[in-house]
């Protein structure tokens, strides 16, 4: 552990860095439910690879989550054997698939996210995070790419995509405010030079947002106030059924290994 | 070798690095047996011709410390990689070792080696673009060499093939598919 973070409150920082492990475990399983079900071959490989790359990120911040926490949790009991009120990733990644339009979307809109947030983050006086957000960054990159490429044809293709991914838009943008949406424990982090500013990010954010929303023909609702903190273990029913799935088999057979 | 000289014979030229103390031999010898650990997805190329092996650095209680560098961090064959450096390391008999995950700096397909590259291209993977810019990189607008006839006339057909570190391509002249290592 570098010697700046250290003088940290470690509570705080586990909880942070839940957020953002938890974040990218929910989405991996989310897109994970595609497997075997996408429209076509190439798709499923997409989803599954950013799928992949996902759990890997989850699995980085997980395990230093638990070693920030110092109680001997690793990466295993962080993801299976803790409840759905103390995973803390915004509810946004917990929005069910719907068609293949709205997984795109929530992916668009996701991916740009961990784009800003990770670029700035790789300057974090926490050099583990710095390495970990440096390392993932290189590949949030290609799911940017990837998703946006989609929206993109999606939107601008014929009527009835068109139709379908503005609907996914106007139906999920609402829950982009709360990744935005700084409290005391995301201000104490960015006071500390931990983490970027949420400001900064969402302004980088709405630029991309923007850009490829224009390419695709989307139309951009508006930001409206939220009340759901998924970021503080306030989830939607929906996360229930991921932890029901993700953890029936470490719950069953406690410590099973393969 | 034994060689056997008469007298008066010059005797063979030393080696270029003729001070080797145990400690570098054992390094050496970790990096010969490397050479020989293949990649699980790619297995022409080793994960030296990867770049994956960041350095091999013996520690002052003589444990040599093996850096493994990921290539991608969701990638499923990196388990594998670590458990055959682990064996390979043990067959070799280069005594106690550890091998440790880099993540910093982050595994560029830069790191790949001029052989690595070479290997890429015979086995029918196009080799990743050097140090582009992020521009190039994100909207590759260069199209992608087909490995077979060499036409430019290609066209991406997936982002992620059939491991995370390539994309899936067609050439729309000989019309085959084909694989290019993704710039990371």
């Amino acid at each position: 552990m570098s010697a700046s973070s250290a003088r940290v409150d470690a509570p705080a920082l586990f909880h942070y860095v839940l957020r953002l492990g938890d974040l990218a475990l929910v989405l991996g399983q989310r897109l994970g439910e595609w497997v075997g079900h996408s429209p076509a071959l190439e798709e499923d490989l997409g989803l599954a690879n950013i799928a992949l790359d996902m759990i890997g990120q989850a699995r980085l911040l997980l395990t230093y989550a638990g070693e920030v926490e110092a109680r001997g949790r690793g990466e295993d009991d962080l993801a299976f054997l803790r409840e759905h009120g103390d995973y803390l990733n915004a509810i946004l990644a917990e929005q069910p698939n719907g068609d293949f339009g709205h997984t795109i979307v929530r992916q668009v809109l996701i991916d740009a996210f961990q784009l800003e947030l990770y670029e700035r983050m790789t300057a974090s006086a926490d050099e583990r995070l710095a390495a970990i957000a440096a390392k993932s960054v290189k590949e949030v990159r290609y799911h940017l790419r990837y998703s946006s490429g989609w929206l993109v044809r999606l939107g601008d293709g014929t009527e009835e995509s068109h139709q379908r991914a503005q609907a996914a838009v106007d139906a999920l943008w609402p829950y982009t405010v709360e990744l935005f949406a700084e409290d005391e424990l995301d201000r104490s982090m960015a006071d500390q030079g931990i983490a970027p500013r949420l400001a900064d990010v969402k302004v980088a954010w709405d630029r991309r947002l923007d850009a490829i929303l224009a390419e695709a023909t989307l139309k951009r609702p508006a930001d409206r106030p939220h009340s759901w903190h998924g970021k503080r273990g306030q989830h939607s029913e929906h996360l229930g059924y991921i932890l029901a799935e993700m953890q029936h088999l470490q719950r069953t057979y406690p410590g099973a290994r393969w | 070798m034994s060689a056997v000289f008469t007298a008066g014979e010059p005797a063979p030229a030393p080696t270029p690095a003729p001070k080797l103390t145990p400690a570098d031999a054992r390094v050496t010898t970790a990096w010969q047996a490397l050479a020989g650990v293949e990649d699980p997805e790619i297995p022409a190329l080793s994960v030296i011709d990867l770049g994956l092996i960041r350095g091999i650095t013996p520690q002052g209680d003589g444990t040599l410390k093996v850096d493994l560098s990921p290539t991608y961090v969701g990638c499923p064959a990196t388990e594998v990689i670590r458990n055959s450096v682990e064996a390979a390391l043990r067959d070799a008999g280069v005594g106690a070792f550890v091998v440790t995950t880099v993540l910093s700096p982050a595994w560029s397909s830069d790191w790949i080696t001029a052989e690595g590259r070479r290997k890429l291209e015979l086995y029918g993977i196009v080799p990743p673009e050097q140090s582009t810019s992020l521009r190039e990189m994100l909207r590759m607008n260069r199209p992608v060499g087909c490995p077979r006839c060499h036409s430019t006339d290609t066209e991406c057909i997936s982002e992620f093939g059939s491991t995370p570190c390539k994309a899936l391509h067609r050439c729309r002249t000989c019309l085959e598919p084909f694989e290019y290592f993704k710039c990371i």
